[in-house]
């Protein structure tokens, strides 16, 4: 679905990604890991096309620098960090906004993307916020809402950058779950970017560590969420327990 | 379940913009140092479409009274407000600024130096032509700094730059005055707007470019909505924002600068009426553009009315007017629905 080859992105005078490889199977979920500053939101831009990079980027088998702008937007999406919550626009509108690309320059939306947004809005139990404004809404309730755009953009891959950064530990769970079913009944492809590593390793099929710009690990949870990886990239002293879905990561205290 | 309504030009506002214009154009007719029944006076404007012959009761002094005196002078108020209040909603779109005006890159600055340099230089007849000049030089040289300033085109450097080019022009404006203390009243009386005609004239020299103007951003008010988003954003839905906005601002540009041509520089009514229709008709810029349009063109042309009648035989600057009562009115609207956004 998804190929980067040696993806070296420079923003401003400093270089923040060295080359990066990284595949990504079709319908599978990847997660990026890593500390701040590894350059995790760099390489999901530049996959989105937000950010210029060079190397390769090839989505269903087709390098993106040779997708027109629009056609991009219909096989990838993205929920950025932190959306820009217009003011004053209603859900609806705003949802909407994710069939951009299939409305002509022109033109307006047809009876099709009216119906699509509906199934949507259904689909993630947004239909009664239909009317209000995006920015009376909960942080649990918009995080739905921009995940609502990105699918109604009806691209394949789904780009989530730090989709749960905002939100409590049970809408965590609320929206991961919901992007996980989606990703099954859509048959999408998810490549995420996380901070909390056992969250992480829970729902992703594939972690990928990235620091300093570089690959430091690819590979299931289990072989990425080590103690010895986690020490030399994270600086950090942690424990990994065995869990249910996965490893589970408890920070211990250094002295 | 209810059925999702998108946001659109609703026809029950559309209707309403058209009554406001219809009702301003009778009302601008019909009222003067002659008062004319307004039943006659529609009955004569319809007779202006080709085919149409209703008798109107009006003899020829008051007929040539309508359509070469007053008539002219209502349209190019029409024009005028429309483009001003056109140009400010599709410039607030464009910054995300709720405090963006048509002025805002140096379009006021650019024509006030281009007219006082015609009124100093006593080129009156070229009014229009240098102010035209003077505006456009500015904005252009505004956007080449802006872009030149910040490689990411930001918004920001270009309000900047703006600022920039309007300081400098408006220094040597006041220094050109200085100069020639004769001609401050007259540049005066200009900056503070003013809808003289004579004849047709104006209107013909603003028709051209109100046409342009309404074309282009009328078509992109799609692309408004998206950009409110963000440019990182509408990039990924699809769109070219730095392009969309290019062509958006330069549209409103030249909109603006050929009403502040032959009307001087009008201030409030840019940055009024698309707040007050945002406020009344909702957020999105496909209802907001259509509708500062025309509830834009009905205002100007009625403030017009009041600055000609209110203290006749004399007249009020019609930049007066529009703040005296335009502001109030505004803060009307403002307490009742105690949101304002962009």
């Amino acid at each position: 679905m998804l190929a980067v080859e040696g993806v070296r992105v420079t923003l401003g005078d400093a270089e923040i990604l060295h080359g990066v490889d990284l595949t990504v199977a079709s319908g599978e979920w990847v997660t990026v890991i890593g500390p701040n500053g590894a350059g995790k939101s760099t390489l999901l831009r530049a996959v989105g096309g937000a950010v210029p990079s060079h190397g390769k980027i090839i989505i269903d088998g087709t390098p993106t620098s040779a997708l027109p702008r629009r056609r991009r937007a219909q096989l990838v999406a993205t929920v950025a960090q932190q959306p820009v919550v217009p003011p004053g626009m209603r859900v609806l509108d705003y949802v909407l906004l994710g069939r951009t690309p299939y409305i002509a320059p022109l033109g307006r939306e047809s009876a099709q993307d009216l119906s699509i947004v509906e199934q949507v809005l259904d689909s993630l139990e947004l239909r009664r916020f239909t009317g209000r404004e995006l920015e009376t809404l909960s942080g649990g309730e918009r995080q739905r809402v921009f995940l609502a755009r990105a699918l109604a953009q009806g691209a394949p891959l789904l780009l989530l950058d730090e989709p749960t950064s905002a939100l409590d530990i049970g809408h965590q769970q609320e929206v991961l779950e919901l992007v996980d079913r989606l990703r099954k009944e859509r048959a999408l492809t998810v490549l995420a970017t996380m901070h909390d590593l056992s969250v992480a390793g829970e729902y992703a099929d594939r972690l990928v560590l990235l620091a300093e710009g570089r690959i430091a690990a690819d590979g299931p949870p289990a072989q990425v969420l080590t103690e010895e990886l986690l020490a030399r990239h994270y600086r950090a002293r942690v424990r990994v327990i065995a869990g249910e879905f996965g490893p589970i990561v408890v920070p211990v205290r250094l002295s | 379940m209810t059925t999702l309504r998108p946001a659109r030009l609703r026809p029950g506002w559309l209707a309403a913009g058209i009554g406001a214009v219809l009702v301003a154009l009778v009302a601008g007719v019909a009222l003067g140092p002659v008062t004319l029944p307004p039943g006659s006076v529609a009955a004569e404007l319809l007779n202006l479409i080709p085919g149409v012959d209703l008798p109107s009761g009006l003899n020829e002094r008051e007929i040539a009274i309508i359509t070469e005196l007053r008539l002219p002078r209502v349209v190019l108020g029409l024009l005028v407000g429309a483009m001003l209040s056109l140009a400010g909603g599709c410039y607030q779109g464009v910054f995300r600024n709720p405090l963006a005006d048509p002025y805002l890159l140096g379009v006021a600055a650019g024509a006030g130096l281009g007219a006082t340099m015609a009124i100093a230089f006593r080129a009156g007849p070229f009014l229009p032509l240098a102010a035209f000049a003077g505006a456009g030089i500015a904005v252009v040289v505004t956007y080449l700094l802006g872009v030149a300033g910040g490689r990411d085109r930001s918004s920001a450097t270009l309000i900047l730059a703006g600022v920039a080019v309007s300081s400098f022009l408006a220094a040597i404006q006041t220094y050109l005055l200085q100069r020639n203390v004769d001609t401050i009243r007259e540049v005066y009386s200009w900056l503070l707007g003013r809808l003289a005609t004579n004849g047709w004239h104006e209107v013909t020299l603003l028709l051209p470019y109100v046409v342009v103007t309404t074309v282009v951003v009328l078509a992109l008010r799609r692309e408004l909505d998206v950009l409110s988003v963000g440019d990182t954003e509408a990039a990924s839905l699809g769109l070219h924002p730095q392009r969309s906005r290019m062509i958006l601002l330069a549209a409103a540009s030249l909109g603006t600068a050929a009403a502040v041509a032959v009307s001087g520089l009008i201030g409030f009514v840019g940055i009024i009426v698309p707040h007050v229709v945002r406020l009344l008709a909702g957020g999105s810029y496909r209802s907001i553009l259509p509708l500062s349009l025309l509830f834009g063109a009905a205002f100007l042309a009625l403030a017009d009315l009041a600055a000609r009648t209110l203290i006749a035989p004399g007249e009020l600057p019609i930049g007066v007017v529009t703040a005296f009562f335009g502001a109030p009115f505004f803060i009307l609207v403002l307490r009742s629905t105690r949101r304002v956004s962009v």
